[in-house]
């Protein structure tokens, strides 16, 4: 019996190994446990065995189709491996084919650089504001002390309607559209376009402006400068900011200023210095038109051109394509749609074409 | 404004050099935008004298120099027409680098004949315009000497002057300026007191508020020649043409003191002068030999015929001096600049004379520069002067200012001493007593406020002092944007997120393709050009305009949007917001394994959909087939909520794609971000709570024929309201029209989700609801169950 059961076993775990598909396993495994097995035939063999035998003969019997079982079934999944591997390998496919096509749409530079700037002045505390881009007289410029024949109207060119209403000049109507309508403290900036009557290398009849305004009772030009010098380092994210403050005039401002941006900045397009934006303490005049005390109230302001700082930081050379909608030229210098600036996260990735 | 060093000097007793100089005005608010040394650019020329002279071997025209550059003789070959031996003239030597044509000099041999250098004429320096010969020096310097030295080189200054500083459209102002800034000793010209010898036989009378006071000297057997040297240059540097003595003089001290002055040819003029209004279509050959025809809002200063000059702004061309002038009336007068600048913008003449009077010139100061005038004119042309005339006075133009000295330290927060600022007021001409500030005639225009010294202490005294004060938000507000700010923002990044590029355009466009889109005829009265001369009323033309420019340079498949205004009135309320995105050609790149098809209705449709989620718009809108004329009138429509527009979309139509010249299709849509409805308080957020069933559902598909007129929409919503509970949702799966149906007729299929909240629901509960389905939908569809 010893005997015919290691029979079985050499000859069953040989037949295990050679099997080649799960249909000759099964075979081999009929043969020796199935109905007519080897095996089976030996269990039925042991009734006539005594108690004694039965034990013995019993646990040997199982250790036996124990082992085989095993064989079989690492055999089984083995088998069932080579035959899933070689299903799969039949079902490669090229990889380095593109992937079905879809859009990706970009945020246009200007924009990208009014929502950073936004970003940096709500963190010190400015409101957005917003006006109209027909404006009237009183508005453009009557309020802002620009009277009519005034010298310093020519030095804006003006797109008109009538005698009464125009293309804006610049967004200072905002504040004097803010200072109508709110009491002081006021501290607001105001995005827009803007049109003057230019068409060169250098200007487009339409361009942009941030406007700020601050008007309280004790703001003053120390401010102005702290601002400024703060914003600029935060929209080029360089401490290399050097400031300079020139006088100049603007009717609404007195004392009026223009800066002029110094450090890393102007070296990249090898200059000291770059004029880069008007401000100054609003004009008392101005508050007058607008209901307000100036013994009582004071404040600055400052307007900068959107587009150049959009150039400035993001290297784009011409001014004019930035309003010719060319799909090349959005997808090479805007942002993606979710590089979002925001006061926790930052300004923005780096944009443009990789 | 430009003017020469050596002109500064005159006023200004210096020894800074031209760039401290600069850099001061620059900082004075005077903006330098450009130095001009003459010297630095006649670096290595020198003077030359020509020791001999012979005709070329090989060329007529030329010769060959020996010239002596202070060393050595050095051959040279010249073509200039006068060259002869002895003449002292500007060489350059190898090397130098010639201004006109910015190259440096080679030797080299010209008609096989070796030239060391070259003798040069005054365009080749960039000191003048002559190029008939080498230019001839009337000088004693050796040969050798530098070339700066023998020309006498000026810097010339270009300075940006504000239109509040008429004082510094003289260079007298600006020397004022330098010397408060302690840059030097202000050195004013004393006025020379001429006692006239007799009354001038004409006399002035003024009838028009233009002219508060106007002074005029008579000056016989006057002989107009040639001006000096140093006027010359000054006018040179100036940028002014040097004419006559007589000219030159009013000129010069035009730029000099900011004074503009006329001189009439006296035998010319006709009785007396009066200053008057212009009658109505009076014509006047100015001095710029253009007709003017006047109206009585410009004032003229005429005699007994007619009208002789406009007042301020020109001269006429009947009474101008000319080289045989024996007899001249002066005239320095003060007008009202507002009066000048209207006169100046109806005749639209163009002078350094209007520029300065509409500005603002001293008032006060029409006697004293009238005698300087004299007093040069009698200097240079000889003669004799009348007594002066004077018509009108002199305004009240020096207005005393209270001034508080702490107003400096409240608007700046600079501490100055205020001895300090009392020095630099006085420079400046100011007279302060205590608390009190007298104004300077000559800056009557623009300082009338304590805020004006302000800025005239601070401009003078420099910003090195200014602190950086930091102004920090007292509170952070919750949000800078407002809720609508906000979703102009959302809605930019949704539609860049749906592949379409954000592009900005002009806010105006061609009235010829506006009409098109709804015009409201907003036209520009002074457009930049034909093109951009009407406001838009749409947003698509300039989109579809840059579709066409786009395509035209190789990028067929176009994806844009912009967010911007569009224009329905010409004044501050004739505006709002939209949203539009535009797509041309192919919807996707083509791909093996792409959507290889053109962009349709629903492309649009989506868009539209994708920016009104965005703005977070209700989402139970309405479609409506009635978009506007631009668009394909049976592939378009709009979202609406109750009969508020809040977008269209569509195929645009093809009469609009033939105007613009593009042969693909172009789908577009347009979102009125102000018609939305307002967004809810932020403080109001909370949502109603999320009820989930746990309880199995069912789908049930439904394949309906109907009426092609029928919109899925009727369908849709019919079925929906059925059951409001039990009904999760209701989608379309499949739409079918032609063979095998009824003429007229179309099939949709749509999959109903089926759930409760309270139960697994039972077939037979199930059944029913189908049935019901099935009758409403047949009673306001007319649909039936396809068999």
């Amino acid at each position: 019996m010893q005997e015919k059961l290691s029979e079985i076993k050499t000859s069953v775990l040989p037949a295990v190994e050679k099997a080649t598909n799960l249909a000759e396993l099964d075979a081999v495994r009929v043969g020796v446990v199935g109905k007519n097995g080897t095996l089976t035939a030996m269990m039925k063999e042991m009734g006539s065995l005594s108690v004694e035998e039965k034990k013995t003969f019993g646990a040997a019997i199982n250790a036996v189709k124990t082992e085989v079982m095993k064989a079989i079934e690492d055999k089984k999944i083995a088998l069932e491996d080579a035959e899933l591997n070689q299903k799969l390998q039949s079902e490669s496919v090229d990889v380095s084919l593109p992937c079905r096509p879809q859009n990706i749409g970009r945020i246009h530079p200007i924009t990208q650089a009014t929502e950073e700037a936004l970003t940096i002045f709500a963190q010190m505390g400015f409101d957005l504001a917003e006006g109209p881009d027909i404006e009237d007289d009183w508005h453009n410029f009557e309020a802002l002390n620009l009277p009519k024949e005034h010298p310093a109207r020519q030095m804006q060119a003006t797109f008109f309607f009538d005698n009464k209403n125009m293309l804006r000049t610049q967004t200072s109507g905002v504040q004097i559209r803010t200072m109508e309508n709110k009491k002081p403290p006021i501290r607001i900036v105001c995005p827009g376009r803007t049109y003057r009557r230019d068409y060169d290398a250098t200007h487009t009849p339409m361009f942009h402006q941030i406007e700020g305004l601050v008007i309280d009772e004790k703001t003053n030009l120390a401010n102005l400068k702290a601002v400024l010098v703060e914003f600029f380092k935060l929209f080029f994210e360089t401490d290399d900011v050097k400031v300079r403050f020139r006088p100049s005039y603007f009717p609404f401002t007195e004392p009026s200023y223009e800066m002029d941006l110094g450090g890393v900045m102007a070296r990249n397009i090898g200059k000291e210095w770059l004029e880069l934006l008007g401000c100054g303490i609003v004009d008392p005049r101005v508050l007058k038109n607008c209901g307000l005390d100036p013994e009582k109230y004071q404040g600055f302001a400052f307007g900068i051109g959107l587009d150049r700082l959009a150039m400035m930081k993001y290297g784009i050379k011409d001014l004019r394509q930035m309003f010719e909608a060319d799909m090349k030229w959005i997808k090479h210098y805007g942002f993606l749609p979710l590089d979002i600036p925001t006061v926790t996260s930052g300004l923005s990735l780096n944009g443009g074409k990789k | 404004m430009k003017f020469s060093l050596e002109h500064l000097k005159r006023y200004l007793k210096t020894d800074k050099s031209p760039q401290e100089l600069a850099e001061k005005m620059t900082m004075l608010g005077l903006e330098v935008e450009e130095i001009v040394d003459l010297s630095s650019s006649l670096k290595g020329f020198i003077v030359g004298e020509i020791v001999a002279v012979e005709q070329h071997p090989n060329a007529d025209r030329l010769h060959v120099l020996r010239v002596f550059d202070g060393v050595q003789n050095l051959q040279i070959v010249c073509g200039a027409p006068n060259v002869r031996v002895g003449l002292k003239s500007i060489l350059a030597l190898p090397g130098c680098l010639i201004p006109k044509f910015n190259e440096k000099l080679q030797v080299g041999k010209i008609r096989g004949v070796d030239s060391n250098g070259m003798m040069c004429a005054e365009d080749e320096l960039l000191i003048g315009e002559d190029h008939t010969g080498i230019i001839e020096l009337k000088t004693d310097l050796p040969a050798g000497t530098p070339a700066a030295d023998a020309l006498k080189a000026d810097v010339i200054f270009d300075v940006n002057v504000t239109p509040n500083r008429p004082d510094c459209f003289g260079v007298k102002g600006i020397a004022r300026d330098l010397a408060a800034a302690d840059m030097g000793e202000f050195l004013d010209i004393p006025v020379p007191s001429i006692k006239g010898t007799y009354k001038s036989p004409i006399t002035v009378s003024i009838q028009d508020e233009t002219c508060p006071i106007y002074t005029g000297r008579y000056i016989k057997n006057v002989k107009n020649g040639e001006s000096p040297e140093w006027m010359k240059k000054a006018l040179i540097a100036a940028g002014l043409r040097p004419i006559s003595a007589l000219v030159d003089i009013t000129n010069y001290l035009n730029i000099s003191e900011c004074r503009p002055l006329h001189v009439f040819d006296a035998d010319k003029l006709t009785g007396n002068i009066t200053v008057r209004p212009a009658q109505e279509g009076e014509k006047i050959q100015a001095l710029d030999d253009k007709e003017y025809t006047l109206s009585s809002d410009v004032c003229v200063i005429a005699d007994d015929k007619k009208a002789q000059c406009m007042a301020g702004i020109m001269g006429g061309v009947d009474t101008a001096v000319s080289k045989d002038t024996q007899n001249v009336f002066l005239e320095s007068a003060y007008f009202i600049p507002a009066k000048i600048a209207k006169a100046g913008s109806l005749t639209g003449a163009l002078s350094d004379s209007r520029s300065r009077y509409e500005r603002g010139i001293d008032p006060a100061s029409c006697e004293d520069d009238n005698t300087r005038a004299t007093q040069m004119i009698l200097d240079l042309c000889g003669g004799e002067a009348s007594e002066i005339v004077v018509a009108g006075k002199v305004p009240d133009c020096t207005p005393i200012i209270p001034f508080n000295w702490g107003e400096v330290k409240r608007l700046t927060g600079m501490e100055i001493p205020q001895d300090k600022m009392e020095q630099i007021l006085t420079k400046l001409g100011f007279k302060v007593k205590g608390n009190m500030v007298k104004v300077p005639s000559w800056r009557y225009h623009d300082v009338s406020l304590p805020a004006d010294l302000v800025e005239e202490i601070v401009r003078v005294y420099g910003l090195d002092t200014l602190p950086d004060s930091p102004m920090r938000a007292e509170s952070l507000p919750i949000g800078t944007l407002l809720p609508n700010q906000k979703r102009e923002v959302a809605v930019r990044r949704a539609l860049a997120g749906r592949g379409l590029n954000q592009a900005i355009t002009w806010s105006f466009m061609d009235s010829k393709l506006a009409k098109y889109f709804g015009s409201k005829g907003i036209r520009i009265s002074n457009p930049i050009s034909s093109d951009l001369d009407e406001m838009r009323p749409s947003l698509v033309g300039n989109l579809l305009s840059a579709v066409k420019r786009n395509q035209d340079t190789g990028c067929q498949d176009v994806q844009l949007f912009e967010v911007g205004p569009e224009f329905f009135k010409d004044t501050p309320d004739g505006q709002k917001l939209v949203a539009c995105a535009v797509r041309a050609g192919a919807y996707l790149p083509k791909s093996w394994n792409g959507e290889n098809r053109f962009v349709d209705v629903f492309d649009a449709k989506q868009d539209a959909i994708t920016a009104l989620m965005a703005a977070d718009a209700p989402e139970s809108l309405t479609v409506y087939n009635n978009a506007p004329t631009w668009y394909h009138p049976g592939r378009s429509g709009s979202l609406q909520l109750g009969k508020n527009i809040l977008a269209v979309f569509g195929e645009i139509h093809p009469k609009v794609l033939k105007a613009f010249d593009i042969k693909t299709p172009v789908v577009a849509c347009e979102v009125y971000l102000d018609a939305l409805p307002l967004v809810k308080k932020r403080e109001n957020k909370m949502q109603k709570i999320l009820k989930k069933s746990p309880y199995q559902a069912v789908t049930r598909d439904f394949a309906f024929v109907m009426d092609k007129k029928v919109e899925a929409q009727k369908l849709l919503t019919t079925i929906q309201n059925v059951d409001k509970n039990l009904i999760q949702s209701v989608s379309v799966f499949d739409v079918y029209q032609g063979e095998h149906l009824p003429e007229g007729k179309k099939q949709i299929a749509v999959q109903v989700v089926i759930q409760s909240m309270e139960k697994t629901l039972t077939d037979p509960e199930i059944e029913a609801l189908s049935q019901q389905i099935l009758n409403f939908v047949q009673k306001n569809t007319g649909a039936e169950l396809r068999k």
